[in-house]
């Protein structure tokens, strides 16, 4: 009865640090909008990071992804947090503004 | 058409290159050319409301109400914080009597006509705007909030051109 016991809780113990481990390394960042200009975005950046996209201007922005991927709304000063998603080159724009725009370079 | 009554309106001001740095608009004379230029691209993305049945058309025209009624309203905020008048002069009387003309030319088009000679008068606008705001609006502006307010403008106006170019490209 003991060894299944062990057993469980090793697994209990793995399952735990395997999610614990990925929440524990993700980084936060912001983006700031600011006179019709998207900021710098992180250089680096990995699945499970968070952006707080921060809305400085006095118009509605969008953080839209061209591959649908993500949309945030940014009502005038304001602003949203979302988490990063798969690896990969993601173009994104504002849908008001076509003009602006930038790229998120996520690494695996 | 719209560029050069600008410019002539600009040259009643006497702001021309060459009647020199004393003759340029006054922050309260600025302040009232660019408030009006803002006015006067709400009330047309109205009438395009009112009159197209074109979905990018009219989400066109709503986000011009929106932008430009958030400039006006920081305009507005900035000249109450700075206690001063908006002065109303030649250019601004110039831009909205050809604002007025225009609304009337549009009115009497429907449809793809009138969604076109809208677009395409909002690229022509935003391109004449834009030329005054940089080569005299800005230059002229004294007060540093107001400078700097008149390049969020520009910048705003100069994204609203291209954008314009871009939906009226469709219209072709």
């Amino acid at each position: 009865m003991r060894a299944p016991h062990h057993m469980l809780k090793a697994c209990v113990v793995v399952a735990a640090l395997g999610l614990a481990v990925p929440a524990a390394l993700a980084a936060d960042y912001v983006v700031v909008i600011d006179k019709m200009t998207f900021g710098p975005v992180p250089a680096e950046l990995h699945p499970g990071d968070t952006i707080t996209w921060q809305n400085d201007d006095i118009f509605r922005h969008s953080a839209t992804a061209r591959d649908e991927s993500f949309d945030v709304d940014l009502p005038a000063k304001s602003s949203a947090k979302m988490v990063v998603g798969d690896a990969g080159s993601v173009e994104f724009f504002c849908k008001f503004h076509p003009g602006m725009k930038g790229i998120l370079v996520i690494a695996p | 058409m719209i560029r050069s009554l600008i410019v002539a309106g600009l040259f009643i001001l006497g702001v021309s290159g060459v009647a020199g740095a004393a003759d340029a608009p006054t922050d309260p004379q600025i302040a009232h050319i660019a408030y009006t230029a803002g006015q006067i691209d709400i009330a047309a993305a109205e009438q395009a409301i009112q009159k197209s049945t074109n979905q990018t058309v009219v989400d066109f025209a709503n986000l011009m109400i929106a932008d430009h009624k958030a400039v006006n309203d920081q305009a507005l905020a900035l000249v109450t914080k700075l206690g001063v008048t908006p002065e109303d002069n030649a250019t601004s009387q110039a831009l909205s009597q050809q604002a007025a003309d225009k609304l009337a030319e549009l009115d009497k088009l429907d449809g793809a006509a009138f969604d076109k000679a809208y677009l395409d008068n909002e690229v022509a606008y935003h391109a004449a705007v834009n030329s005054a705001l940089s080569t005299v609006l800005i230059p002229s502006a004294q007060n540093a909030e107001l400078k700097s307010l008149l390049e969020t403008g520009l910048q705003l106006f100069t994204e609203h051109q291209h954008h314009a170019e871009m939906v009226a490209a469709e219209f072709k």
